[in-house]
């Protein structure tokens, strides 16, 4: 099966890993994966501040990189959701609304594609610890993403996953709402490291990069231990 | 930035760094968490449920013009004055001027957010009137004289202790712990209340359109005191509440129970449709409803937030919010807090001032799946930030992404960017957390990752050119 990688650009430049390990997952798996090299961002920072025309100007500009492409695999549930399910209602009445249509299906988030078009589950790694799963929201709430990443983590020999209680609680990122409103954010991302405190959990896993890096940032400020890590970095561990 | 959106962040800041009162809230609604998923459980199918009540209010939101002129036909049969006020201004003059022609002084209230929204207690204490808060929430912030704190639990804020205290210095009670004294000292008050009360106002949960009756949800019993002791009912009603059918109170009262306060229903659910009719020995004189428009009928106008008109204030929606749960109901400074009032403020009140209300959110969508009645409400405050900057862009933003756009066009700029980044940012350690660091307002309470010295698009341009000479030299 031919998979593109969409890289989001906090990615491409922050965790670079979680690329190198989906794609290690997916070749791994038997897929034929190639990177369109023109990709930058999917244009969700303007789209959340209210700038559609910025934002399908820089949409426009994905449409074009991804048009060639037949599945695309996302790093980040948020990203994947921006071009699945808000390209279609950003470029609704515009030129572009074909093409957009037309992309959205092609679109999966990294754990959906491996359960549900490759059918995997055991995808054949070992990682030692405990883990705690959250659920980043677009992903869970948008895409109905929550059994898939937790099936592909049973697989996992040596890894033993500890529910959170908060595990669906929004960790507070929201793009540029965690700069904006700085203080709300963080309160909400205490939140989720008092309930992966209670964990005790070494590592905290997520299919979205953009969580974590709230996550990290505030497990780390506050002296906390655990470790953040994508689905994908723990898949690639063999 | 406005008045209201420098108050708001303000406000913001000083609860979330308030852990007694964050710990307060959140314990309180884990407790609503779990007894909501309790009775959730008994229906058969919640999400069905939730898709029949969102197409019952489709219906009656979508013909509210024939569905509201027959419940006006319907009341009005049986004796009821209706007014329909198309401003907040209207409807306090209304029942302000029924207040003086019947020469009222004492005023008995049920606990109503449509009136907290038209501001009416101010007014008719302005006309001269006192009035007195029934519902035991209500009245404990009202001897506080403050804002309800959540639009179904207005006194949730407090501990026992604080009340016991506000009630020792208000009212001369002794002070306990103990909710069922606290209780009876209010009692022993409202009782007072109730039968010096020359009218009783309400508001209403649902108006139905096939009877001609409003129904009103309530635990305590005091919104039956209010309406029936006092000579005089006015209901203030706004027109989304109307249903079409009786039947359809089946589904919306246990729902309304439910998904608002985790109980499978609640302790008393009226109907009223008129005055005292001729042979019956009691109820009120005079019957008046005053259906409330106060820019409704513009949120009607705009199909793709009509939904929002769906809204029966359960309060699910601020429950499960944790933008409310961090920063609780008073900072908002709004009558309808939360989700709801995040989506609907900036239509009632003006969207420039109100606009940062949908911006402060994450918008994680916990209360658009609450909503027992599906109102897409976190793709809604996406669509209020749209509508605000199509209105009125910030300079700020718009240059910024200028140059954005421009970077993320351009893939070649794109790289160099990350290219750069790994060399700016050990400067960046030099200001980092202080007044010049750009980053300032994610540095102060978290920390950077650090960007990776190699990008994956230049991991991924190794890799292919390794590929390709090992393919080549074979
Ligand atoms: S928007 Fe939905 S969840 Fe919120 S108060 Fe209204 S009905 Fe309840």
């Amino acid at each position: 099966m031919k998979v593109s990688l969409f890289i989001p650009c906090f990615v491409d430049q922050f965790y670079p890993q979680v690329g190198v390990s989906m794609a290690q997952v997916l070749e791994r798996l038997g897929c034929e994966v190639d990177y369109p090299p023109g990709q930058t961002c999917c244009g969700q920072p303007p789209f959340n501040s209210g700038y559609w025309n910025e934002a399908r100007a820089v949409a426009g500009h994905s449409l074009k990189t991804f048009a060639k492409s037949e599945i695309i695999v996302s790093a980040s549930g948020s990203c994947g959701t921006m071009m699945k399910v808000f390209y279609p209602e950003l470029f609704k009445d515009t030129e572009q609304e074909f093409e957009a249509r037309k992309i959205a299906p092609k679109v999966h988030e990294f754990s959906e594609f491996l359960v549900n078009i490759l059918g995997v589950r055991d995808v054949g790694a070992k990682f030692s610890g405990t883990a705690t799963f959250h659920d980043g929201c677009h992903g869970l709430r948008e895409l109905g993403i929550k059994r898939e990443p937790r099936e592909l983590l049973k697989h996992v020999r040596g890894l033993e996953l500890v529910e959170m209680a908060e595990a669906e609680t929004c960790c507070g990122f929201g793009g540029t709402f965690s700069v904006k409103f700085p203080s709300i954010s963080t309160a909400m991302g205490e939140v989720k490291c008092d309930s992966i405190a209670e964990t005790r959990a070494e590592y905290v896993i997520s299919n979205d990069s953009s969580c974590l890096m709230q996550i990290q940032g505030l497990l780390d400020r506050r002296g906390q231990k655990a470790r953040c890590l994508h689905l994908a970095e723990i898949l690639a561990q063999t | 930035m406005t008045a209201y959106a420098r108050e708001f962040k303000r406000m913001a800041a000083r609860y979330t760094s308030d852990l007694r009162h964050r710990g307060l809230i959140q314990r309180a609604l884990k407790g609503y968490e779990t007894k909501r998923d309790e009775y959730k459980g008994r229906y058969q199918n919640w999400s069905e449920a939730r898709q029949a009540a969102s197409e019952i209010k489709w219906e009656a939101i979508n013909h509210l013009d024939r569905h509201l002129a027959e419940f006006i036909t319907k009341i009005e049969a049986r004796g009821t004055r209706v007014f329909v006020a198309g401003t907040g201004a209207q409807a306090r003059d209304y029942i302000v001027g029924v207040a003086k022609q019947n020469r009222v002084r004492s005023i008995i209230k049920s606990k109503s957010m449509t009136a907290e929204e038209i501001g009416l207690n101010e007014a008719l204490e302005h006309a001269g009137c006192t009035v007195f808060e029934s519902d035991l929430g209500e009245f404990i912030v009202q001897l506080r004289r403050e804002k309800p704190y959540h639009l179904v639990f207005p006194a949730m804020h407090l501990t026992r202790d604080e009340i016991s205290r506000l009630f020792h210095d208000e009212l001369g009670s002794e002070p306990t712990d103990s909710p069922e004294e606290l209780t009876m000292i209010a009692r022993r008050v409202m009782r007072k209340n109730y039968c010096a009360a020359d009218m009783g106002i309400s508001g209403a949960n649902f108006a139905v359109a096939e009877t001609g009756m409003i129904s009103i949800t309530e635990n305590e019993g005091n919104a039956r005191l209010s309406t029936s002791l006092p000579k005089i009912h006015i209901a203030l009603v706004g027109i989304e509440k109307i249903v079409p059918r009786l039947e359809d109170l089946a589904l919306f009262l246990p729902m309304l129970a439910t998904a608002g306060a985790g109980q499978p229903l609640t302790c008393y659910n009226t109907l009223y449709g008129g005055p005292r009719q001729p042979g019956e020995c009691d109820g009120p004189e005079q019957f008046h409803v005053v259906l409330l428009d106060n820019r409704r009928t513009e949120l009607l106008a705009d199909p793709e937030q009509r939904d929002a008109l769906h809204c029966i204030r359960c309060g699910a929606c601020l429950n499960v919010c944790p933008i409310f749960r961090n920063v609780g109901g008073h900072a908002y400074g709004t009558t309808y807090q939360g989700p709801i009032g995040s989506v609907i403020t900036p239509h009632l009140r003006g969207l420039q001032d109100w606009k940062h209300l949908s911006a402060s959110s994450s918008l994680c969508g916990a209360c658009t799946e609450a909503c027992p009645v599906g109102i897409d409400l976190h793709h809604h405050l996406l669509q209020n930030r749209r509508n605000a900057a199509r209105e009125r862009p910030s300079l700020s933003e718009k240059i910024l992404y200028a140059g954005f756009v421009f970077i993320m066009r351009h893939p070649v700029l794109y790289r160099l960017s990350t290219r750069l980044a790994p060399v700016f940012f050990p400067l960046h350690r030099l200001v980092k957390g202080t007044f010049f660091d750009p980053l300032r307002a994610w540095t102060q309470t978290r920390d950077l990752p650090v960007p990776a010295r190699q990008s994956f698009h230049a991991y991924w341009n190794d890799k292919m050119s390794n590929r390709k000479a090992r393919h080549g030299g074979n």
